[in-house]
């Protein structure tokens, strides 16, 4: 007679999860320590993707570092193209026109949008949907469209410039525009949020999993929706003012529950917010130049300046340091994901495999903007 | 127990909710592009790989062999170099390779030029297995085009 190999409940097991696997949307290898279904300890492993991008703006121009930028993530490109020109606008004493600064706000808010909708569609797939992913790539494609008209490319935007941006919107970007915000408008009741956001299937799956204090986001240093989703009403755009973000009236999206499901609630609800903000920049934008005088080489004094942006996954802050050189003497960059997964190994002790998966789908990675 | 009945009532309506808008979408116009029979037209500010712009006038490049480019770029893809004539003023371009293997498209060296010489091609269906196809002449490219 066979008899079944049974565990010892003191006896535990090692899962790699990853450098390659479906769930963790990269090259990010987790060493979890397993008992049975249950994961005793959870060890994200990085540096499968480093690039050496601090290294690499120190070897060259101002100017030539711009094209690092979208690399590091590539599903809000534009946010961390715009932390880094306000460092080194700032480094420089650069005054951007008002109408840039509304083209910058328009087009990061819409990048921000298609970043959540990747998301969206992402992590429902995690959890086992893949209807959802269809839908939010259909509206995600309209937003790429829009924004490969006035920028170029379609996912590694490099649009803004030292004192501006790289050209001028038109109409057709406008009227487009507004086509969409009606149109993800009529949408987001229907196919977002009867379909996912009421589905029992993700309700069970989101409701009380995954709880983040707020002791330990201060401890980790989360920012962005896993921070607003602990309660925290924390925004850069809001706490740390910058461009026109004063001047538009938007709400900060904010929920106690500290779940998957609260980190779930405030991305949807920024999509609407950020559907607010685009609509009146749209309305208030000015007419005038969209680039400022800026000398073709940059050449600022030894100065020490740090820009904070809020990205789609969090604040991405820059620090800039010059020595008087045409490049930076130092550039570090402060990605939020690289914060938001330090809590993973902290939070996931205890939890079944599923349920850490589906966590881990909530924080929003991105492992590119980890390594840098 | 009611919890129980909650989860069955609530699946089932989960269940409706999500036929229905699978059926409505069902009915609606198709939306993918049917790639390769359908092919895309690249928007006027699609930014390709670089090639050299045509003068006019005399039916040649209209680099002046400055070499801006070569300098702006942050991988070091373009090798531009020209010779200069007997009598003549200016430099005639001879060599312009880019080795696109490394190039990110970032446009420093379009911006960078001051006689509009280069410019972004609308080139998109760039698939090869060997590296050497990806180190372009422009100059070639630019007689080709003729």
């Amino acid at each position: 007679m066979t008899v079944p190999i049974q565990c010892a409940p003191d006896e535990t097991f090692v899962l790699n999860l990853g450098p390659q696997h479906p769930a963790t949307h990269g090259v990010l290898r987790v060493k979890l320590t397993m008992d049975g279904e249950y994961v005793v300890k959870a060890e994200p492993v990085l540096g499968y993707i480093h690039r050496m991008h601090e290294k690499m703006a120190e070897s060259g121009t101002f100017a030539q570092f711009m094209g690092n930028t979208p690399r590091m993530d590539y599903l809000s490109a534009l946010s961390y193209n715009q932390g880094y020109v306000m460092a080194v606008e700032r480094a420089a004493g650069i005054q951007v026109p008002e109408r840039a600064e509304y083209i910058r706000t328009i087009t990061v808010e819409l990048n921000r949008i298609s970043s959540h909708l990747l998301w969206f569609g992402a992590f429902v797939l995690d959890l086992g949907g893949f209807t959802p992913l269809l839908y939010a790539f259909d509206d995600r494609e309209k937003i790429l469209d829009l924004l490969e008209h006035v920028t170029g490319s379609r996912l590694t935007y490099c649009y803004y410039r030292f004192g501006g941006v790289y050209n001028d919107i038109d109409d057709d970007f406008i009227t487009g525009t507004r086509a969409f915000i009606k149109r993800l408008r009529s949408r987001l009741p229907s196919q977002y949020h009867d379909l996912v956001t009421g589905n029992i299937i993700l309700i069970k799956r989101l409701k009380d999993i995954g709880i983040i204090s707020q002791e330990i986001c201060r401890k980790y240093g989360a920012t962005g929706p896993v921070l607003r989703g602990s309660g925290i009403k924390y925004d850069v755009r809001r706490n740390e003012p910058y461009s026109i973000y004063p001047e538009l009236k938007f709400d900060i999206p904010c929920y106690k529950e500290c779940d998957s499901m609260a980190r779930y609630m405030v991305r949807m609800d920024e999509i609407e917010q950020s559907l607010r903000i685009i609509e009146q920049a749209l309305d208030k934008l000015p007419g005038g130049p969209v680039q400022a005088k800026v000398p073709k080489t940059l050449k600022p004094a030894a100065v020490d300046c740090y820009a904070n942006v809020e990205a789609a996954r969090g604040s991405f802050g820059c620090r800039l340091v010059c020595d008087g050189d045409k490049g930076p003497y130092r550039l570090k960059l402060r990605s939020p994901t690289y914060s938001n997964l330090s809590l993973f190994g902290e939070v996931a002790e205890g939890m079944l495999l599923a349920d850490a998966l589906a966590f881990m789908g909530s924080l929003d990675l991105v492992i590119p903007e980890i390594d840098r | 127990m009611s919890e129980y009945w909650n989860d069955i009532f609530g699946g089932a309506k989960s269940l409706v909710v999500g036929l229905n808008i699978t059926v409505r979408e069902l009915f609606k116009p198709v939306i993918t592009e049917q790639y390769p029979h359908e092919v895309p037209v690249m928007k006027p500010r699609f930014r390709g790989h670089i090639e050299l712009t045509r003068n006019e006038e005399t039916g040649g490049a209209n680099c002046v062999v400055c070499g801006m480019c070569q300098r702006a770029c942050p991988s070091g893809c373009i090798t531009v170099d020209g010779v200069k004539p007997e009598g003549a003023k200016k430099k005639v371009l001879t060599t312009y390779t880019l080795d696109f293997t490394k190039c990110s498209l970032c446009g420093s060296c379009v911006e960078s030029c001051a006689f509009d010489a280069i410019q972004f091609s609308k080139d998109y269906n760039l698939a090869s297995t060997n590296k050497d196809d990806y180190i372009f002449d422009l100059v070639k490219r630019l007689e080709e085009k003729r």
